[in-house]
């Protein structure tokens, strides 16, 4: 088992009635009446500081994300994060994962290709690369790409990193709608013939196909723990996985989950209820219609979430729920170390889920109890999960020099 | 009510087989559909009383064929498809009606090339943009709780609870797909470049607006009517952007006044 720790670098203190008072925390939510650019810069700050503290507790690896124009999240370059982060882990054994720079919003996409470059240089080989198509939001209303093409720029943008990374000699790329005529890349990945690519997705169905086509390792980034949704998505994947002639390699499969670690589940509640809160209250308010712009999704998958919206229903029912309801349906691991690890284990034999990240920093926590969530995590909970799956796969979705030394005649 | 038969007709390199709508006889009349999917409404039905209509459906909207929206790019390409569907037809010169999005498209159409397009009707289209009359990203909107503000005079009234009343997901399906395929050639802002064409455009023309439309602001009539030389405004009272649902009877009736 390799274990991340995810940030998202939100706005820790909006209003009690955030979420009656402002129709959106993406996009629209209004700067100036909502933060302080110096206060922002102290969050930047705890945030590097918190990643930095994981890394140092024995996390495998760190995670950036990008988003645009929200209180949610506000990375909008990951790899500027990425950069600092692999300066200040230099001589540790954990990954950067990038989850990273969205291919379908950068022009040129080999920006990407550079800026992963860069990173692998600096961090000595221990990059892996995200490759997230954005969120509605983010790419079609904030970075204005036509909806419909967003998946398709995708698939191009993915290619040319690709072959940027690896073509031995200078060449033209004339796409559809990126046309280059010289590409020779500066600098190179040191993990050849390029660094992991990791797809992070939130369950349309094209998706795992891409993903099991390619090769990739797929990150379900659900927020909605691992019930209905998640078991669906599980079943969906590794049947397409087995469609394209994949094994069963369970670091194939990465996700995302939040969870919350004190001396006992009553303090746990006492540490965490609000925040969790915090997070799905306000965090996630956005209008459903945002998530479903028409063209986002292509036709089968938009007809599927049409036919059967559950994510939508999940979606909608978040404001009801309170940190009860969220722990009961296990949107978030919250409580003593034992609880945690025990929900953990199941949750990743479940959904055979090898590369797990954990949101460690949820909503409006505050520093000191992060590093204290990320401290017992990483002490109590994380030394009982990591010996999963070791005997019997390898993580080959992982840098070649971090990867745990697997026993002798283990499937790569 | 007129019999309403769709024809498939295959163009574009056989690439695309779009499904058209065609009723009545007499001389023809071309309707382009807005961005919401074509909707047989009794407005066609009226102006089929006198005319063949011929009612496409945006390309990737027919049943069956998501997908042959990939074949088109953007608005040039749009615009050459339109002729060769044109040809399939036999339709040499014809009177165009296009409303919204289709409006833009007809005004292209008859601005690329003069010849193709007899007449045209603009029925609250878009293609212009003004910073102080912004135009709401209807793919934006949420359908359930506010695009019956933005479409109708009435959001409340009989018309809203027929368009709007139980959504059914197939209809809900084919709405979402026709706002993607439409919204390729105008996202995020529908000012795509018609300010550098429209001057071209010789066909008479009739400009009709719904004096209350929330979606597309009556003000764009006139970007619209001094850009096109001896072009008519008809302004529609009580009226929001579908006001072939809301006045079908007399905008039928502006329309075969113009055309004949």
């Amino acid at each position: 088992m390799y274990i991340s720790t995810f940030h998202l670098m939100p706005h820790r203190e909006l209003p009690d009635d955030f979420e009656k008072r402002y129709k959106s925390i993406w996009v629209t939510a209004p700067f100036h009446e909502l933060a302080d650019p110096k206060r922002v810069g102290q969050y930047y700050n705890w945030t590097f500081d918190e990643l930095i503290a994981a890394a140092k507790a024995g996390s495998d690896g760190i995670c950036t994300n990008e988003h645009h124009q929200n209180a949610y999240g506000f990375m909008p370059s990951p790899n500027m994060m990425g950069s600092v982060l692999a300066r200040s882990t230099q001589g540790l054994n954990c990954a950067l994962v990038q989850i990273g720079a969205s291919l379908p919003g950068t022009q040129p996409p080999i920006r990407i290709a550079e800026e992963y470059a860069m990173l692998d240089a600096i961090s000595g080989g221990r990059l892996v690369a995200g490759f997230p198509l954005g969120t509605p939001m983010d790419i079609n209303i904030c970075y204005g790409i036509t909806p419909i093409e967003q998946r398709d720029r995708y698939r191009e943008a993915h290619d040319l990193i690709l072959k940027a990374w690896t073509a031995k000699e200078v060449f033209p790329w004339n796409g559809k709608y990126f046309q280059l005529g010289q590409v020779n890349l500066w600098p190179r990945p040191i993990q050849q013939p390029h660094p992991p690519v990791w797809i992070p997705g939130s369950g349309s169905t094209s998706t795992f196909a891409y993903t099991a086509e390619h090769d990739h390792c797929y990150c379900f980034l659900s927020y909605f723990g691992f019930k209905s949704v998640s078991l669906a998505v599980r079943d969906k994947y590794w049947e397409t996985c087995a469609k394209f002639g994949r094994d069963e390699n369970p670091y194939r499969m990465g996700f995302l989950q939040l969870v919350g670690v004190s001396e006992t589940d009553a303090q746990a509640e006492k540490d965490y209820a609000k925040h969790v809160e915090y997070f799905y209250h306000k965090g996630l308010h956005v209008p459903p219609e945002w998530l479903g712009i028409p063209g986002h999704q292509d036709y089968q998958s938009m007809a599927n979430a049409v036919r059967n919206p559950a994510m939508a229903r999940n979606f909608a029912a978040l404001k009801e729920k309170r940190f009860k309801d969220f722990v009961e349906d296990k949107f978030v691991m919250c409580g003593s170390p034992a609880t945690v690890r025990d929900q953990l284990k199941e949750l990743c034999k479940t959904l055979r889920v090898g590369n797990l990240m954990v949101l460690l920093h949820i909503g409006s926590m505050p520093h000191d109890l992060t590093l204290k969530n990320i401290s017992l995590f990483f002490q109590e909970v994380a030394p009982s999960l990591r010996p999963m799956w070791e005997d019997d796969w390898e993580n080959r979705w992982w840098p070649q020099a971090l990867r745990h030394k697997a026993p002798e005649g283990v499937a790569a | 009510m007129s019999t309403v038969t769709d024809r498939r007709v295959t163009v574009w390199q056989n690439k695309i087989s779009p499904n058209v709508k065609v009723a009545g006889s007499g001389s023809p009349v071309v309707f382009l559909h807005g961005a919401g999917g074509l909707i047989w409404d009794p407005f066609l039905d009226k102006l089929a009383e006198r005319h063949t209509v011929y009612a496409p459906e945006h390309p990737g909207t027919s049943s069956g064929d998501p997908d042959a929206i990939a074949h088109l790019d953007n608005l040039w390409d749009l615009v050459l498809y339109y002729y060769e569907l044109f040809d399939a037809l036999g339709l040499k010169s014809v009177p165009v009606i296009g409303h919204s999005f289709g409006g833009m498209m007809a005004a292209e159409l008859a601005a690329s090339n003069p010849e193709r397009v007899s007449k045209l009707v603009l029925m609250c289209p878009i293609g212009f943009w003004r910073d102080d009359a912004p135009i709401p990203n209807w793919m934006t909107i949420s359908p359930a709780s506010d695009m019956p503000k933005y479409l109708l005079y009435d959001p409340e009234g009989p018309v809203a609870k027929q368009m709007f009343g139980a959504p059914d997901p197939e209809m809900q399906i084919r709405m979402i797909w026709c706002m993607a395929c439409t919204g390729k050639f105008v996202w995020p802002i529908p000012d795509k470049g018609l300010k550098k064409r429209i001057h071209r455009i010789k066909a008479p023309t009739l400009v009709l607006w719904g004096s209350d439309d929330r979606l597309v602001p009556a003000v764009y009539a006139e970007e619209f009517s001094s850009r096109i030389p001896g072009s008519r405004v008809e302004m529609l009272g009580q009226a929001g952007h579908v006001f072939t649902l809301e006045h079908a009877e007399k905008v039928a009736a502006l329309v075969e006044g113009f055309l004949s």
